[in-house]
């Protein structure tokens, strides 16, 4: 195990649920209660100081109890180290904690989520779809259970009627 | 071209005077100067200014000034994936455009969306704007762009331009 994942296991024991290393990545699954306060102890820490947030993402997996999985990679500019940082999220219960109060980055990329994922974030200051429009009702198209091709909004072109002379 | 010789004079002084309909002449001059407008919206777009770059040089066809403004141009290349976001703006600066205005379909995303078979992309942007030439390829070289042009121009020379509406036609436009 990583360092780094150790560094999380023993600051926080109950919230630490697996680490992985594949070629120098390291990724740590904390359990989602747990997610702000690693977050802030990765950004604030002296020997930690991730500054940067890379990308924020999702992935679902339809078969397990615990459908998502939010997934934040962070880097240290200072210490050129980078982490991954999971948690999961069950379908009935789709929230996580924002982390744009440590990093801001996070702003569109929490939406990005949330807008093809459903995932919703606690305390995000703007929680709104971020690329499709704001109207769109068919769901959230990374969703493994969403049509390949949509729910016929693609093929709907309401705007022609205003155009009708 | 030989289609209109104004104040040229014979030898003998008599005036050179080539007899055409008018129609044919503002057809000519139409299609003469195309004026696209750019509308690049994905890696079609790259092809699109190649072709009006130096080595190919679309200015040859008349169609070799861009403008950013759909008020000023009279043919639009709609150049790459359409996602459905999009088109009521593509609607719009088509509606903004002055009359006699043309439609390219440049590559295969806006032909037909290409394999992009998804729940964003629209499927062709026939389907909200009437299309006059498809040029197909996945990006079509300048030279293929350059055949859609030509062939734009021939289908231009046929239209009718001094035709009077029918009555419908004509109520139907009053707004």
């Amino acid at each position: 195990m990583s360092h780094l994942a150790k560094r999380i296991e023993d600051t926080f024991p109950g919230a630490f649920m697996n680490a992985a290393d594949w070629r120098g990545d390291v990724a740590v699954t904390v359990k989602r209660e747990a997610l702000h306060d690693v977050a802030r102890f990765l950004r604030n820490d002296p020997s930690m100081e991730f500054d940067y947030i890379v990308h924020v993402s999702s992935v679902d997996w339809p078969d397990d109890e615990e459908r998502f999985e939010v997934v934040y990679e962070v880097y240290s500019i200072r210490t050129r180290q980078r982490i991954r940082l999971k948690t999961r999220v069950p379908e009935s219960d789709c929230v996580v904690d924002s982390l744009t109060d440590i990093w801001k980055g996070a702003d569109f990329m929490e939406r990005e989520v949330y807008d093809m994922m459903g995932i919703r974030f606690r305390n995000h200051p703007d929680l709104r779809r971020i690329l499709m429009p704001d109207e769109y009702e068919e769901g959230y198209p990374l969703r493994k259970d969403f049509p390949l091709r949509g729910r016929g909004w693609r093929d709907t072109f309401d705007f022609l009627d205003e155009h009708a002379r | 071209m030989g289609l209109i010789q104004l104040g040229a004079r014979d030898k003998d002084g008599t005036s050179d005077v080539i007899t055409m309909t008018v129609e044919k002449a503002v057809n000519w001059a139409r299609k003469g100067s195309l004026w696209p407008m750019t509308f690049g919206l994905a890696c079609c777009a790259i092809e699109m200014i190649a072709a009006v770059s130096s080595r190919y040089d679309m200015d040859r066809y008349g169609a070799g000034v861009f403008r950013a403004s759909p008020r000023q141009s009279d043919l639009m290349i709609v150049a790459g994936t359409v996602c459905r976001r999009m088109a009521p703006v593509i609607r719009k600066i088509y509606d903004q455009m002055p009359e006699p205005k043309y439609v390219i379909a440049m590559g295969s995303c806006a032909t037909s969306g290409n394999i992009y078979d998804s729940y964003s992309v629209v499927q062709g942007v026939d389907r909200f704007v009437p299309v006059d030439i498809y040029v197909p390829g996945c990006p079509p070289t300048p030279e293929a762009l350059f055949d859609g042009i030509l062939k734009l121009q021939e289908r231009i020379m046929q239209k009718r331009v001094f035709v009077t509406q029918p009555k419908e036609v004509k109520d139907a436009l009053k707004v």
